[in-house]
C-alpha cells in the first residue's frame, strides 16, 4: 500500500515535470465531463423548473382539450391544429352536479393575439377570454382593482384585465383602473376595403408581476370575458380549452373518467377509440414532459460521452508518445528488474492518474459553469434551481477512471512488450 | 562455477536475413574473478554479455548460473535474476532524467521483493561509491563521472553477485574514468565478481582475465600476470 502512494506520487510528480503538456492531454476529458455535468445539471434543473411550474397550477386540475391524442403524446391542439369539438354545450354538461358530481368549477378558455390602444400608445399583445371562475381554478393575483365577476364574465361585460407589462407600456404613470382602452378586431375583410373596427373595454384590474411560467410571459396578456373574446373578436362557436377543478386530488382520476362519459354522450360517441376529446390531469402533463425532458438529456448525454471517447482518443494518442519517447527508460528499468507487469502498471497508473485529474478539473468546471448558467437564469426572471446530482459526479469519476484504462491500457502494454536491449539502444 | 556456457549461439533473424552473432561461445566464470570481454565493434561482445546478464536470450546452447539451467526461465524469473542478482553499469549511464540521485538508486529496489529500509540502503550504495553528500541532486546536476558512480550504486543496491559493466568509461574523461575504474576494483577485491566488456586494453588490464572474442567466437581466454595489471588510484575528484 505505502509503495502504491509512493508510485501515486511519482506518477504526479513526473506528470508535473511537463505540466503543459499533460494538461493538453487532458483538456478532452475536462471538456467531455464538463459537458456531462452541465447537461445533466441543466436537464434536472429545467425539469424541475417546468415541473414547479405545473405544480404551481395545483395538482387537482384537469384540462379538457379537443381532439383525440395518444395517452403520453402531446395533444393535437400542441402543434397548433385547430380542432372544433369542444362547445359551449359540452362547458354546460360538465357543470352538470349530477354528471360529474366532483367539479368544483368549471373556466372555459379561448386566446388570440389582439392590439390594444389607449390614446396614443398602443400595445400587441395576447387576449385570454375566460369565466369569472378563472381565479379558482388558477392562481391569480391582482394588483389592482378586481378580476371580473362570474356574472360580468357570464353576460360578456366590455371589461379587461391587464397584464403587468401590458398596463406599464399603456399607463406609465399608473391609474388604469376606470379608463377605456379599445381593443382593434383584426378584421379579415380589410383587404376588402372595409375598415377594422374596435371595441371599447373598461379596465377592472391589473394583475401582479408574474414573470415567466412554461416559457410564456404572464406579464404580457389582457384577460376578457369568454363571450366576448369568443364571438366578438375570435367570431368562433367553439371552445379551445376547458379547465375543471376537482373538489379533491384523490377525486381526480374518477372525475376524469366522469367528464370523459358526459363528453362522450354529448358528442354521440360510442367507442373509445373515435374520441374527439382529451382528458388530462397534471399527473400526465407531468408525464409527457419528463419523457420529452429524458429523451433530450440522453441525446446531449450521448454527445457528451462521444467527447469522452475523443477524449479517450487524445489521452491514447500522447500515452503512445510518452512511451516511445521513454523507450529507453522502459529498458532500463527492465535491465534492472522490472517485470512486464510492473511497466504496464507504471504507464496505466500514469494515464490513469490524467483522466481522473480531468475528470475532477471537468467536474469542477461543469459545476461552475451550471452555477453560471443558474445565476444567469434567475437574473432573466426564471426560478431556476441549481441541482448537482451526487450521481452524476460519481457518473463521471467512474467513466474518466474507466477511460485512462480502455485508452491507457494499449500503450502500456506496448511499453511492457518492449524487449530491453532493443529499448536500451533506441536513441 | 557462478557462471557456466555451454556452446551459446545466438542469431538474429532480421526479416528473413539471419545474422549469426555468437557461433558456440562456451565460457566459464568464477566467483570473485574480474574478466575483461575485448573484442572489435561487432565481434559480438555486446551480445554475449546481454546473454550472460539475462537481457537476451540464447538462439541455443546452454547456460548454468549458479548452478541452475536458466533456458527454461520465464519473463518474470528473469526480471527476479536481473534485479536480484546481478547488476549492469552502461556506457551512457541510463540515469532517469529530472529524477534525484537518491531516487535514481531507489529504482532497482522498487522491484526487489524486499522493499523494507529503501532510503537507508540507496544512501549505503551511494557512500560506498563517495556520493554521500549529493543524494538530492538531480541526476542532470551532477558531472559524467558522478553520473557514473551513480549508476554503479544503483547497480550495488540490491546487494548483486554479479555486476556487468558496459564501457563504463567510455563517455569519460580519463580522470573520471580511473575513480570509476578503481570503485569497480575495491567492489571486486570485496569478493564480487566483475564482468567488464571494452575494447580499451588500458581498461581491460584491471581485470585479472581478458576473454577476446572476434567473428562470434572466443579466440583467447587468458589470465592477466599480476606484474601487467593496472591498478586505478583513488583520486578524490573536484567536487
Amino acid at each position: 500500500m505505502n509503495n502504491f502512494v509512493k508510485e501515486i506520487k511519482t506518477t504526479i510528480k513526473d506528470l508535473l515535470s511537463r505540466k503543459g503538456r499533460s494538461f493538453l492531454t487532458i483538456l478532452g476529458i475536462i471538456i467531455g465531463v464538463a459537458g456531462v455535468i452541465i447537461i445533466i445539471s441543466l436537464g434536472s434543473g429545467a425539469q424541475s423548473l417546468v415541473l414547479g411550474q405545473i405544480t404551481k397550477l395545483g395538482s387537482n386540475m384537469v384540462g379538457v382539450l379537443p381532439g383525440k391524442s395518444n395517452e403520453n403524446g402531446p395533444p393535437t391542439a400542441v402543434f397548433g391544429v385547430q380542432v372544433k369539438t369542444l362547445t359551449l354545450t359540452d362547458v354546460m354538461a360538465i357543470k352538470d352536479k349530477s354528471k360529474v358530481p366532483n367539479a368544483t368549477d368549471v373556466a372555459s378558455f379561448v386566446s388570440g393575439n389582439i392590439t390594444i390602444i389607449y390614446g396614443k400608445e398602443s400595445v400587441d399583445t395576447s387576449f385570454t377570454a375566460t369565466d369569472g371562475s378563472y381565479v379558482r381554478v388558477q392562481n391569480v393575483d391582482i394588483d389592482k382593482g378586481t378580476f371580473f365577476t362570474d356574472e360580468e364574465g357570464r353576460s360578456g361585460a366590455n371589461v379587461i384585465v391587464l397584464g403587468y407589462d401590458v398596463a406599464n407600456s399603456l399607463f406609465p404613470n399608473g391609474n388604469e383602473i376606470g379608463q377605456i382602452v379599445k381593443i382593434k378586431i383584426p378584421n379579415t375583410n380589410e383587404s376588402r376595403g372595409e375598415v377594422s373596427s374596435s371595441i371599447p373595454f373598461r379596465v377592472i384590474g391589473v394583475q401582479k408581476k408574474m414573470g415567466t411560467v412554461a416559457f410564456q410571459n404572464q406579464d404580457d396578456q389582457v384577460f376578457i370575458p369568454f363571450s366576448v373574446g369568443q364571438r366578438q373578436i375570435l367570431g368562433i362557436d367553439y371552445v379551445q380549452f376547458i379547465r375543471i377543478k376537482i373538489d379533491d386530488a384523490i377525486n381526480v382520476k374518477p372525475a376524469m373518467k366522469d367528464i370523459e362519459r358526459v363528453l362522450r354522450e354529448q358528442h354521440r360517441i360510442k367507442d373509445t377509440e373515435h374520441d374527439d376529446f382529451s382528458v388530462r390531469d397534471l399527473a400526465d402533463a407531468i408525464k409527457i414532459l419528463t419523457s420529452i425532458t429524458d429523451t433530450l438529456r440522453i441525446f446531449l448525454g450521448l454527445m457528451a460521452g462521444i467527447s469522452l471517447i475523443v477524449g479517450g482518443i487524445g489521452i491514447m494518442n500522447i500515452m503512445l508518445v510518452t512511451v516511445s519517447e521513454r523507450t529507453r527508460e522502459i529498458g532500463l528499468r527492465k535491465a534492472i528488474g522490472a517485470t512486464r507487469r510492473n511497466i504496464r502498471n507504471q504507464f496505466l497508473l500514469e494515464s490513469i492518474v490524467l483522466t481522473f485529474t480531468g475528470g475532477v478539473l471537468g467536474i469542477l468546471l461543469g459545476i461552475l459553469i451550471s452555477y453560471l448558467i443558474a445565476i444567469g437564469a434567475r437574473f432573466a426572471g426564471y426560478d431556476w434551481v441549481f441541482v448537482i446530482s451526487p450521481m452524476a459526479i460519481i457518473l463521471a469519476v467512474t467513466v474518466s477512471i474507466a477511460t485512462g484504462i480502455v485508452f491507457g491500457l494499449y500503450p502500456a502494454l506496448k511499453a511492457a512488450k518492449l524487449d530491453p536491449i532493443v529499448a536500451l539502444r533506441y536513441e | 562455477m557462478l557462471i557456466e556456457l555451454k556452446d551459446i549461439i545466438k542469431n538474429y533473424d532480421n526479416g528473413g536475413v539471419i545474422t549469426k552473432v555468437l557461433r558456440g561461445v562456451s565460457l566459464s566464470v568464477d566467483e570473485g574473478e574480474f574478466v575483461a570481454i575485448m573484442g572489435p565493434s561487432g565481434s559480438g561482445k555486446s551480445t554475449l554479455m546481454h546473454t550472460i546478464g539475462f537481457l537476451d536470450k540464447p538462439t541455443s546452447g546452454t547456460y548454468l548460473f549458479d548452478g541452475e539451467d536458466t533456458s527454461s526461465f520465464n519473463d518474470d524469473e528473469l526480471a527476479r535474476i536481473r534485479n536480484e542478482r546481478i547488476g549492469f553499469v552502461f556506457q551512457s549511464f541510463n540515469l532517469l532524467p529530472r529524477t534525484s540521485v537518491l531516487d535514481n538508486v531507489i529504482l532497482p529496489l522498487l522491484y526487489n521483493t524486499s522493499k523494507a529500509n529503501q532510503e537507508s540502503r540507496a544512501k549505503l550504495a551511494l557512500e560506498s561509491v563517495g556520493l554521500g553528500e549529493r543524494i538530492h541532486f538531480m541526476s542532470n546536476q551532477i558531472s559524467g563521472g558522478q553520473k557514473q558512480r551513480v549508476a554503479i550504486a544503483r547497480a550495488l543496491v540490491c546487494d548483486p553477485k554479479v555486476i556487468f559493466a558496459d564501457e563504463p568509461t567510455g563517455n569519460l574523461d580519463s580522470k573520471s574514468g580511473a575513480t570509476v575504474m578503481n570503485i569497480l576494483e575495491r567492489l571486486n577485491k570485496d569478493g564480487r565478481t566483475i564482468i567488464l566488456v571494452t575494447h580499451d586494453r588500458g581498461v581491460a588490464l584491471h581485470a585479472n582475465r581478458i576473454v577476446t572474442i572476434s567473428d562470434g567466437q572466443i579466440v583467447s581466454d587468458v589470465l592477466v600476470p599480476e606484474s601487467e595489471r593496472i591498478h586505478s588510484k583513488e583520486i578524490k575528484e573536484d567536487e
